[in-house]
């Protein structure tokens, strides 16, 4: 078991490089890479934007319902909405439910080439089938980091309407907790998560996918197993980095 | 021209090539035949270097394949057209944008060459209106005419083909036969033709070698084939009603 695992890491590196070997003529490389931005990173913007907003407010009115000593200020609704959604939920809730869109449209997609012999013909043909499948991905997703900025920033209006519109607090008591022991660095810690995670959710499910065998039922199996390991590497990622990053 | 010699393929304990040795000639369509499960699938993909064979060589027209860089084998790969069982048309692209496809990414023509080379190509297969439909809205003939248009739009020297007649009525199969024999003496190149349809062999099988659990059991041309005494090819080829009675009528005659 432990031998599968070690095997599979390995090949998942070695796909890493093979990823950046004989690059694609950039004219070709350059319409994969701005379609993949189309589906990948413009295509999760709706979903992310209404999962963030709601989320949120919920987070607003959670903490809200729970500061029931009345010597706690309210403002702290809004400094603990914005350390929540800021340094967990932007960045790492976010991901893992990309996992599963990105992830698993990633799977199928180059996995059904495989099944359909779309891969064998790229190789016939003399391309570098990984990097022209996987590299664009890895380049639109660079723009990831913009997403989960729109992610924070709803996440705390959502925070603040909930908070304020709940009658749970004032404005000014929220926009004071957000403003609250501000430490820019968390912005940053949340930045370096989200490049990170990017990296995983090109390329984790691109594997899965990739290396599938079998016909149209394991395509569908390869997509679950795919957003099942892209959660579990990213949720210790996530404690790896924090540890490293904050706690040092 | 391309000489395979002392060929052998394992997978595991399972011996699937054991020492074949052919000549597949330029200009002549040459057809691998032989029951599921003969070796037929693992010679093509040894052929085109999906599977490296255990020992043995490949040589193209004197280049030896194994002996070859990766940037030489890279080479290689744009002088060959390739058409799959399923064809394998790329879904997310239209048949002009799939036919294009391998001059975008190894030639150095204009939009407007490319554009003149792929309409040329997808009428030289016969196909009409259909530059912007997807593979999905194609029949499978169609779908077979477009992998055919795909594999010879970079002029390439070698043309391969994985059961081309397969899933298609007797009809269409009769004309994609055609179709890749008469583009096989046009362009003057070495095809090979992988299939079990006995059809075919009548109709454009030029050289065929026969392959019986992973030996070469007979190699000759579509008139040896029904004078031939060699079992394994007689229980192959006349394991059909239809090809008894030919070869019945054809002993006659003689």
């Amino acid at each position: 078991m432990l031998i599968r695992y070690l095997s599979q890491i390995g090949k998942y590196f070695l796909m890493l490089k093979e990823v950046f070997n004989k690059p694609t003529k950039w004219s070709v490389m350059r319409g994969l890479i701005f379609k993949e931005i189309d589906d990948l990173v413009i295509g999760s913007l709706g979903i992310v934007a209404f999962i963030s907003f709601f989320v949120g407010g919920v987070v607003s009115i959670q903490t809200a319902l729970n500061l029931t000593n009345p010597l706690i200020p309210k403002y702290l609704i809004g400094f603990a909405t914005r350390q929540s959604v800021i340094l967990e939920f932007a960045p790492t809730f976010i991901s893992i439910i990309m996992a599963g869109k990105m992830g698993s449209f990633i799977t199928s997609s180059i996995g059904t080439m495989r099944v359909t012999e779309q891969i064998d013909a790229l190789e016939v043909m003399g391309v570098n089938s990984l990097n022209y499948l996987v590299f664009p991905k890895l380049i639109a997703l660079l723009l990831y980091p913009f997403v989960i900025g729109i992610a924070m920033f709803l996440g705390v209006l959502g925070g603040w309407m909930g908070g304020v519109y709940g009658g749970f607090t004032s404005s000014a008591e929220f926009i004071q907790g957000i403003q609250t022991e501000f430490i820019p660095f968390h912005i940053t810690y949340a930045f370096i998560k989200t490049f990170v995670f990017a990296i995983l959710l090109a390329t984790i499910p691109s594997f899965h996918g990739y290396y599938m065998k079998g016909g149209a039922l394991e395509v569908g199996k390869a997509s679950t197993v795919s957003f099942v390991w892209t959660s579990v590497v990213i949720i210790l990622t996530n404690y790896i980095l924090t540890q490293l990053l904050l706690a040092s | 021209m391309i000489e395979v010699k002392n060929v052998e393929k394992s997978f595991g304990d399972a011996k699937v090539l054991k020492g074949i040795t052919t000549t597949f000639e330029t200009g002549k369509t040459n057809l691998i035949i032989g029951q599921s499960g003969s070796g037929k699938t693992v010679l093509l993909k040894s052929l085109l270097g999906i599977h490296q064979p255990d020992s043995g060589t490949i040589s193209f027209d004197g280049r030896i394949y194994s002996e070859m860089t990766s940037d030489e084998k890279r080479e290689l790969r744009t002088e060959i057209g390739m058409v799959f069982q399923g064809s394998a048309l790329f879904d997310s692209m239209t048949v002009e944008e799939n036919v294009a496809f391998p001059l975008k990414m190894f030639s150095h023509k204009t939009p407007a060459e490319i554009k003149e080379r792929v309409d040329f190509v997808i009428a030289r297969v016969n196909l009409i209106n259909a530059h912007h439909k997807k593979p999905s809205e194609l029949s499978g003939g169609m779908q077979k005419r477009v992998a055919i248009a795909r594999a010879i739009v970079n002029n390439p020297r070698y043309l391969f083909c994985d059961e081309p007649n397969s899933g298609l009525d007797p009809k269409t199969s009769i004309v994609i036969d055609n179709l890749i024999h008469e583009i096989t003496v046009e362009y003057n190149i070495t095809t090979v033709v992988n299939t079990h349809d006995m059809n075919s062999v009548m109709e454009i099988g030029e050289k065929i070698v026969f392959l019986k659990e992973g030996v070469l059991a007979w190699e000759g041309s579509k008139k040896e084939i029904f004078k031939t005494d060699n079992e394994a090819v007689t229980d192959f080829v006349y394991s059909s009603n239809l090809f008894k009675k030919i070869r019945k009528a054809q002993n006659k005659e003689d």
